[in-house]
């Protein structure tokens, strides 16, 4: 099992405000709303920086969604910020037609995505904004697994001419993948090769991923390790090429399972490839108050859950 | 009529007789759009083909070919109310961004005339979609900030129905352009007091609109937006209130249906086509226009 080293632990949305304050000096046509939560989406810098680019919307998400979308006609490159559940369920409609279906170059960035936003409880850990998201004709959907790549997201996704959906998160984690890498949109990035079993992981879940890698090492379990931070477009190529070699599957996620990455990648073995699956993810069921690693692992997203996953479906390999 | 793909801005200044004319013209194509394919949205845009007509023929400064989203240096126009398509279209067509031919695909398969305005076709003079409702205002205000940050000196219009300022999201707006000082945004409310389930004040209880905007801090406009003088009128007072560190909105008084006599006065022509003898009963009260039914 690879190493991956780090020297410090960030949270994912100061990713986001480090590259959209880069962004700011780099990209003229960048422009910044946000619904009254510039301080938790980490937008300061780039408010302070520039003032006449950086629009306080207020708490007015559906406003928001059609001020980013008319921003647009113009040239603009609008960057949306605020809790991932008020950047999708709240504003749906406004998404799906002033945006996805306008085919509109808006980037919606969205924090404090799933269990671990943590005390403040289920009306604000939303955990099926992927789902929705995906569902949107023409939405590229993406969700880092650390401060350096959610900071190469945000910078990629300017590049990239259409809809977008940023999810990130609010706690500290390990940032653990280069600082310098190049983030390619719709590529998945083999992080471990192994051969045993195909662990695909997304967001938070990429690092328990490691984790669970080091624990099946030392049961003689060698896994194969996919970062998948973008789940739509879905490198199908890729997924399916590892679960070729390694016979059975598991995903992880931050995420009901219903809508989410596993869900993504169960459609595609289904019909490309079908091989015993096992998802590490939220069974249907809403979150609640605690600390992030209470509830992580309390609804079963830690390491060893993905440990358990592995077993399971090493099981049925045939 | 042929086909005429207009190739340059059309900026002439016409006579209210002119603007009628191209009306009545517009009115014929509602009605047939409408009746040929039994359904569609008559009573809104009959009610509201005169303004179309007066801010494309005569208010706007616009290029309709070639097409360009980004506008810029144009006044911009959104429609809020996207089912009265039909209106839009007509005008589109007769001001040059696409074949008046084209309006006999409305709304059939394969058309880039969808019932509902969209951009996903490639309609030339259509810069976002709408139809469900109330989300018009807010993508005008940002169209409108894009344009002030663009140093770009012209301005944006949007028309919504009255019935759907019932949306939330239009006091979001309402609030966020008097904020933001989005004075270069002109809405204009299509006052006809009608909705799907009958009177607004039935329905919803719209009340006081100039009071309510500007309690918000718009400078509100009132006005006849079936008559020429004034209409036009309203508007130059609308376009001359703009720049002034304030949104400006012009309540617009229509009657649903205006021009046909039998579908006015009542909201039963909302969302109903004509039949046959009905749509002749139309054609027959409304005379021929400039130049010619497609």
């Amino acid at each position: 099992m690879k190493d991956f080293p780090f020297t410090e632990s960030k949270d994912t949305r100061s990713g986001f405000g480090a590259g959209l304050a880069e962004l700011g000096k780099t990209n003229p046509n960048v422009v910044a709303l946000c619904a009254d939560l510039t301080g938790s989406l980490k937008m300061d810098a780039f408010k302070k920086e520039f003032p006449d680019r950086f629009f306080q919307v207020g708490i007015a998400e559906a406003n928001m969604m059609g001020v980013a979308a008319g921003l647009t006609i113009g040239g603009k490159i609008p960057f949306t910020g605020t809790f991932a559940n008020f950047s999708t369920g709240r504003v749906y409609d406004q998404i799906r037609q002033s945006i996805a279906y306008s085919g509109k170059n808006v980037k919606i960035c969205a924090s404090h995505a799933g269990l671990t936003l943590g005390e403040d409880g289920a009306t604000h850990q939303i955990l099926e904004d992927l789902g929705m998201m995906k569902m949107l004709p023409g939405m590229t959907v993406i969700n880092p697994c650390d401060y350096n790549q959610t900071k190469a997201a945000t910078l990629a996704i300017a590049d990239y001419e259409g809809p977008v959906y940023l999810r990130f998160g609010r706690p500290v984690v390990p940032n653990f993948t280069p600082a310098d890498q190049k983030f390619e949109i719709g590529k998945a990035w083999l992080m471990n090769e192994g051969t045993d079993v195909s662990i695909f992981a997304t967001g938070h879940l990429v690092w328990k991923a490691v984790l669970a890698g080091k624990l099946l090492a030392e049961k003689g379990i060698n896994a194969e390790i996919i970062n998948i931070h973008t789940i739509k477009p879905l490198d199908a190529e890729a997924i399916l090429a590892s679960a070729r070699k390694t016979r059975c599957v598991v995903t992880a996620e931050e995420h009901q399972m219903n809508g989410g990455l596993g869900d993504s990648i169960a459609q595609l073995l289904a019909c490309e490839e079908p091989l015993p699956l096992e998802m590490v993810a939220v069974h249907d069921s809403f979150g609640e108050s605690g600390t992030p690693d209470q509830l992580m692992e309390k609804y079963g997203l830690m390491e060893a859950d993905i440990v358990r996953g592995v077993e399971a479906v090493m099981k049925r390999k045939k | 009529m042929t086909d005429t793909t207009a190739k340059t801005v059309e900026k002439p200044e016409k006579s209210i007789e002119e603007l009628q004319h191209i009306a009545t013209q517009v009115r014929r194509d509602i009605v047939r759009m409408v009746h040929a394919v039994n359904s569609g949205h008559p009573g809104g845009s009959l009610g509201c083909t005169d303004l179309l007509v007066a801010l494309y023929f005569k208010v706007m400064k616009h290029t309709p070919e070639p097409f360009d989203m980004d506008g810029k240096d144009q006044d911009l126009f959104f429609l809020s109310n996207g089912h009265i398509s039909a209106a839009l279209y007509s005008v589109l067509a007769r001001s040059g961004y696409f074949p008046i031919s084209e309006l006999a695909t409305f709304r059939k398969l394969d058309s880039r005339l969808q019932g509902h305005p969209t951009t996903h076709e490639g309609l030339p003079g259509i810069r976002i979609a709408s139809g469900s409702l109330g989300q018009g205002l807010s993508v005008a205000c940002g169209a409108a900030q894009a344009k002030k940050l663009n140093g770009d000196k012209q301005r944006v219009f949007v028309l919504m129905g009255d019935g759907e300022l019932e949306e939330g999201q239009n006091w979001e707006a309402a609030m966020y352009a008097a904020h933001h000082k989005i004075d270069n945004l002109i809405g204009i409310v299509d006052r006809n007091g009608q909705q799907i389930d009958g009177p607004t004040e039935v329905v919803g209880g719209l009340g006081d609109l100039r009071a309510k905007f500007e309690a918000f801090g718009w400078h509100v406009v009132e006005g006849d937006g079936n008559h020429y003088d004034a209409l036009l009128m309203a508007l130059e007072n609308a376009v001359a209130a703009a720049g002034k560190a304030r949104p400006v909105m012009f309540i617009m008084d229509t009657k649903m249906g205006f021009g046909v006599d039998f579908m006015m006065d009542g909201h039963k022509w909302h969302g109903v086509a004509p039949n046959d003898a009905q749509l002749a009963t139309a054609l027959d009260e409304l005379k021929t226009g400039t130049e010619g039914d497609y």
